[in-house]
């Protein structure tokens, strides 16, 4: 009884440490609740109810014993797909029965501790060139293209600093935003630029939450009410904040 | 010349989204390529005088499909890619202007702008269920049996 006890602990450890990495590395909830399922389901937890939800999530088994239930909260959310990959890669491999509850359990703890595959002037490099290619696909000139590259990797090396600095985020993306404003109208009034409107929608692109906007729809209509909202709230105020900083601009303008 | 451009600008874009979404290495080109087609669908068909929120139908359900089918190849989420893909349709060159009609006070040209945006963001996300909805379908009807044999 006592060992069964601590087993049926140690499946829901196993399945709260995939379903903590996936969430906060920005999976669905479709898709962090089936994950736990499945984990549960392979390790012979065939009755499991999770409730995920973007700030916590609620997880318990059934057996012969009274049901155990656990609660873990997750408070910093970021987008890390890679860890959304490798959990997933896991779960199938838990399913093909290939681990064990341990060897589940220090993989991905292995995963929950790697850092990001890309070092920090990678993500800046790329925010910047997808804001300069962003720029010609909205039918700007290649002679916006420099300017463009600028602003967004200043742009996003500006969001990484100030979210470390208060982590706030909309706070960061106020501030983030703010300064791509002020970039590009110094980029045109100094003549380097020509069109301001261009410059300033391929910077603000890095920034822009098209993730949380296409999880939240996928979740609402996937029936997971609470997390589409919520996340359909984040992605609002995050789109808000961009549009504040924007439009302070404007008013120097 | 201007759709070459698309294309290579579009493909850059989109892989260099998912290094800023610490995207897997090995799926940067597959989703250079699902937000290339999806964008060089919508850029054509909005050429070509196609309503912008149809077009934005048409570009999202494809690259739903695209998607679907790297992550049934490659085994990994549908997210990885369809993210990818999306991410250049979404409308934030009318968000923008929106914003900016609202700071100038133009109210009626900034709700009409907002109205669009929204529009358009609901059609991508119609696109990606609409391609998931045929895709369930599929795999649920006797076509299963089939695609199980072919494979």
């Amino acid at each position: 009884m006592e060992m069964e006890r601590q087993e049926t602990y140690d499946i829901m450890a196993v399945c709260l440490l995939a379903g903590k990495i996936m969430l906060q590395s920005g999976a669905e909830t479709y898709r962090v609740e089936d994950t736990m399922m499945r984990i549960a389901a392979s390790f012979g937890a065939h009755q499991s109810h999770p409730y995920v939800t973007p700030t916590g999530i609620l997880f318990s088994v059934e057996g012969d014993e009274p049901t155990k239930t656990k609660l873990i909260r997750i408070i910093e959310r970021t987008t890390d797909l890679e860890k959304v990959a490798s959990v997933n890669g896991i779960s199938r491999k838990i399913s093909a029965g290939e681990y064990t509850i341990e060897e589940a359990y220090k993989q991905l703890k292995k995963i929950s501790e790697s850092g990001s595959p890309y070092s920090l002037w990678i993500h800046v490099l790329a925010a910047a060139i997808s804001s300069g290619c962003f720029l010609i696909m909205f039918q700007g000139s290649w002679g916006d293209f420099f300017p463009a590259l600028i602003t967004g990797g200043l742009g996003f090396l500006s969001l990484l600093y100030f979210h470390q600095l208060v982590p706030i985020k909309f706070f960061s993306e106020f501030s983030a935003s703010l300064l791509i404003g002020l970039q590009a109208l110094f980029f045109v009034t100094t003549g380097i630029g020509e069109e301001l409107d261009k410059i300033i929608i391929g910077s603000v692109m890095p920034l822009v939450p098209g993730l949380l906007i296409t999880n939240a729809v996928r979740d609402l209509m996937a029936g997971h009410l609470i997390s589409g909202l919520a996340k359909g709230a984040d992605a609002f105020l995050t789109a808000f904040a961009i549009g504040a900083g924007i439009a302070v601009t404007f008013s120097f303008f | 010349m201007t759709i070459f451009e698309q294309l290579i600008t579009s493909f850059i874009a989109s892989a260099a989204f998912v290094i800023i979404f610490n995207g897997p290495k090995r799926s940067l080109f597959h989703c250079g390529l699902v937000g290339m087609i999806g964008w060089i669908l919508y850029f054509l068909l909005e050429a070509n005088g196609v309503d912008m929120v149809l077009a934005t139908v048409i570009a999202s359900f494809s690259i739903a499909i695209a998607s679907q089918y790297f992550a049934k190849k490659y085994k990994t989420p549908v997210i990885i890619y369809s993210v990818a893909g999306i991410i250049p349709l979404v409308p934030g060159g009318i968000a923008y202007n929106a914003m900016r009609n609202f700071v100038q006070n133009d109210y009626n040209l900034a709700i009409n702008l907002a109205a669009k945006a929204f529009m358009i963001s609901g059609s991508i996300a119609i696109g990606l269920v609409f391609s998931e909805v045929i895709n369930q379908i599929i795999r649920k009807s006797k076509l299963k049996t089939i695609v199980n044999k072919s494979q």
